[in-house]
């Protein structure tokens, strides 16, 4: 059944946009106009363009999922083989780039089943494309496996065999490696590539890091944001003509590493700030009373004026430690210790103190931008660290203004932070622990995801702050991130402390 | 998956289609509201009780399950027997607070009842996979697959929301705001939990779309809802139960009717 499948491949979907063009309902300018453009049947396309250029709307628009006249105008044509997308259900097929938002059931052969039901599939075979899919993404679980207990690269995976259940001629992928780490990136392009090869479908990929599917692709299309395209060829030529261009709009180009501010001096580290002891780190799951241990036996030393980058794989206790590290969680075991300089008098033990007592003492960046956005506006957000300390409102406002331009977002003021852009969101996190200027800045992988623009300002700015005298701790995948701004590194799971 | 959707054993309860028993446990339920009195109350949980030994839960798992149960119902018993309604002879009184023969057989039946209607429906769903459920109520059924299936996925991130929930409180403590009282602290974080419950699930209802739901094929279903043999046994014995019960309060002369008492 299965070698059947993959013998009968699927025919590709030709694409063609007439001037086509989409403004969401509520905007005032169009997020795409005057796009025209042919794909031919099994062309594999990396879409590339600055932020806010439109990408995602052309590839939910391709999948048919931009909603009707009240979701908001369309203008020119865009057809799949002839046919508007919403009428040509089942022929596109959209990964999205969040692994856990794509997961509809709860074991995995339901979930991939789940698309072919849709279409109206009769039952048996919607249970050889299952297996085929399963197969096709290297996916070797049983039918029945949870599939909440699968790591990130896994559940984009079966993101992916959900997708190809329904045999579609043209595969959208919308940043699909954007949350997975460097192991993660590599699965899934793989199985992308051999996935195409095997069917013959039309891929269409929205990435910002060109390098991971640029031998994957023979096409290479540059949206303009102020409309229609700004280049269009084999991405060895595009690259080549364009690649400063978009390098600065935010794309990550093969060979331009993105502009970082030089650290003069490299300042001689100061005393010690927080001391860590034979530690073990874990979470306790909810309704249990035992701690699941991600880490143990950690000996560390957070000192002013340095860098520190926590690095190792997935499920080796790297947030954890973080957060351990923030007095946001209990240590399992061995010792967290403040010294005076950080404790200022209060109880050496940093999970002992009072919310308020942490913001000039330890600061922390989530990863999830979202988790700890507290206003409705973009000023108050960060206002609420300095008005939390009580601070005088001529101070408050002072900080405020100059974080809202140093982080190039004081045209945002008024903006609900919801309503960033990626990039936006992470300045406006990290800004709101600037505002309380913390001794000791933990990130949890601050460069996840960001375009090159982004990640050069945060380098920059991180750099900046261990030269201020602070201690900063990035957990991070992020090799060029470790390169570019960490004086020691901790390696978890290997256990071992390397100091660069 | 979570402690609030744990992983279903294999049974000879758990293998009955869940539409059958989801009957059973909305028949009895029905039935034991009907009178209160001891004797209905005391059969229905004395048979329900043997039924339980099918249900394939092990000691612990049912008591943690039913737990709740087992501390409303003694509640429930107690506070009509202090509260409840006065009839026969006094035999303790201090205030407002009365204890009569009539209040104290009150109390018993109402305690067995809510352990009589309450367990079989915990164990029933204890061991209901909500997938089979929600295939059970879409193909038997036939509520909206729109309805069922949504409602489906949401279930599903209940594992994301607790996460969240715990996120979201270490990032109030981050950020200064955790020293509030604890009743402001869960009412903020809360309305914070609701606006990305809000968000996650227009991000599942994109990718639901994107893997053609909602369109205007019929939808076939993969997995086949079927009423056989087990589940007229399984609908059988909740009728005999309700039945013997309900005989052996109206020969033991103690059902009364609640409609009759108005």
């Amino acid at each position: 059944m299965t070698a059947a499948f993959r013998s009968a491949s699927v025919p590709g979907v030709h694409i063609r946009a007439r001037d086509w063009g989409w403004r969401h309902a509520g905007r005032a300018t169009p997020a795409v106009s005057a796009l025209t453009l042919d794909i031919a049947p099994g062309e594999r396309v990396l879409l590339l363009g600055a932020s806010g250029a439109g990408k995602s709307t052309l590839l939910q628009a391709l999948a048919g999922v931009l909603g009707g006249e009240e979701e908001g105008d369309e203008s020119g044509s865009l057809l799949l083989d002839g046919r508007r997308p919403a009428d040509a259900r089942g022929r596109a097929g959209l990964v999205l780039q969040d692994p856990d938002s794509q997961i509809v059931l709860a074991r995995i052969g339901d979930d991939v089943a789940f698309s072919a039901e849709n279409l109206g599939i009769p039952r048996d075979e919607i249970w050889s494309r299952v297996s085929w899919a399963l197969d096709a993404v290297g996916l070797d679980l049983p039918l029945r496996h949870s599939s909440s207990a699968l790591s990130g690269g896994q559940k984009q995976r079966l993101a992916l065999a959900g997708v190809l259940a329904m045999r579609p001629g043209l595969l959208l992928l919308d940043e699909p490696t954007a949350n997975l780490d460097p192991d993660g990136v590599q699965e899934i392009r793989d199985v992308v590539h051999q996935v195409v090869a095997d069917t013959g479908a039309t891929l269409v990929v929205v990435e910002h890091r060109v390098a991971v599917w640029r031998d994957v692709v023979d096409r290479v299309i540059v949206l303009d944001p102020s409309g229609g395209i700004l280049a269009d060829g084999p991405p060895g030529i595009v690259l080549d003509r364009e690649g400063p261009r978009l390098a600065a709009s935010g794309v990550w180009v093969p060979g331009i590493l993105p502009r970082v501010s030089a650290r003069p001096h490299r300042s001689a580290p100061g005393i010690d700030l927080l001391q860590a002891r034979g530690l073990t780190v874990g979470r306790t799951p909810f309704a249990s009373k035992v701690a699941s241990i991600a880490a143990s036996g950690l000996d560390l030393d957070l000192t002013e004026s340095t860098g520190l980058a926590v690095s190792g794989p997935n499920g080796s206790g790297k947030s954890t430690l973080a957060l351990t590290l923030a007095g946001l969680l209990e240590p399992v075991g061995g010792s967290l210790r403040a010294t005076e300089a950080l404790a200022r008098g209060l109880t050496p033990e940093p999970i002992r103190w009072k919310s308020r007592a942490l913001l000039t003492r330890l600061g922390t960046v989530f990863q999830e931008p979202e988790h700890q956005f507290l206003a409705s506006t973009v000023r108050r957000e960060l206002a609420i660290g300095p008005l939390a300390l009580k601070l005088a409102p001529a101070e408050v406002g002072s900080r405020v203004d100059e974080l809202l331009q140093r982080l190039r977002l004081d045209h945002l003021a008024d903006a609900n932070p919801f309503t960033l852009s990626g990039g936006e969101k992470r300045r406006l996190s990290v800004a709101t622990v600037l505002a309380t200027r913390p001794q000791v800045l933990l990130l949890d992988e601050p460069t996840f995801g960001q375009d090159a623009v982004t990640w050069g300002e945060l380098v920059s700015l991180l750099g900046e702050l261990v030269d201020g005298g602070s201690s900063v701790v990035t957990v991070t995948h992020d090799l060029a991130l470790v390169a570019a701004f960490a004086d020691a590194e901790l390696v978890l799971g290997a256990a071992t402390a390397v100091t660069a | 998956m979570s402690a609030l959707l744990p992983e279903i054993r294999d049974s000879a309860i758990a293998r009955v289609n869940p539409v059958a028993k989801l009957a059973v446990a909305v028949f009895l339920s029905v039935t034991l509201l009907l009178s209160i009195d001891v004797v209905s109350a005391a059969v229905a949980l004395l048979l329900v009780g043997i039924l339980l030994f099918w249900s394939g839960l092990d000691a612990r798992q049912f008591w943690m399950r039913t737990a709740p149960l087992w501390l409303a119902a003694p509640f429930a018993g107690l506070t009509t027997v202090l509260y409840g309604e006065d009839s026969g002879a006094l035999l303790w009184e201090w205030g407002p607070v009365t204890v009569t023969e009539g209040s104290l057989t009150l109390g018993v039946a109402i305690t067995l009842r809510v352990l009589a209607i309450g367990l079989p429906s915990i164990v029933l769903f204890a061991t209901t996979d909500p997938t089979d459920l929600a295939d059970g109520l879409a193909q038997v059924l036939r509520l909206p697959a729109r309805f069922v299936l949504g409602g489906l996925a949401g279930m599903r991130m209940i594992g994301l929301f607790l996460d969240d929930w715990r996120a979201l409180g270490q990032a109030r403590r981050a950020r200064g705001v955790g020293d509030a009282h604890v009743l402001v602290r869960l009412g903020t974080q809360a309305f914070a939990l609701l606006v990305l419950a809000i968000r996650r699930g227009s991000k599942l209802a994109t990718a639901m779309e994107a893997k053609g739901f909602g369109s205007d094929i019929p939808r076939t279903w993969a997995r086949p809802s079927r009423f056989g043999v087990a589940e007229a046994v399984v609908i059988l014995i909740g009728i005999v139960i309700a039945t013997v019960s309900v005989a052996a309060a109206v020969a033991a002369g103690t059902w009364n009717f609640i409609l009759d008492r108005a």
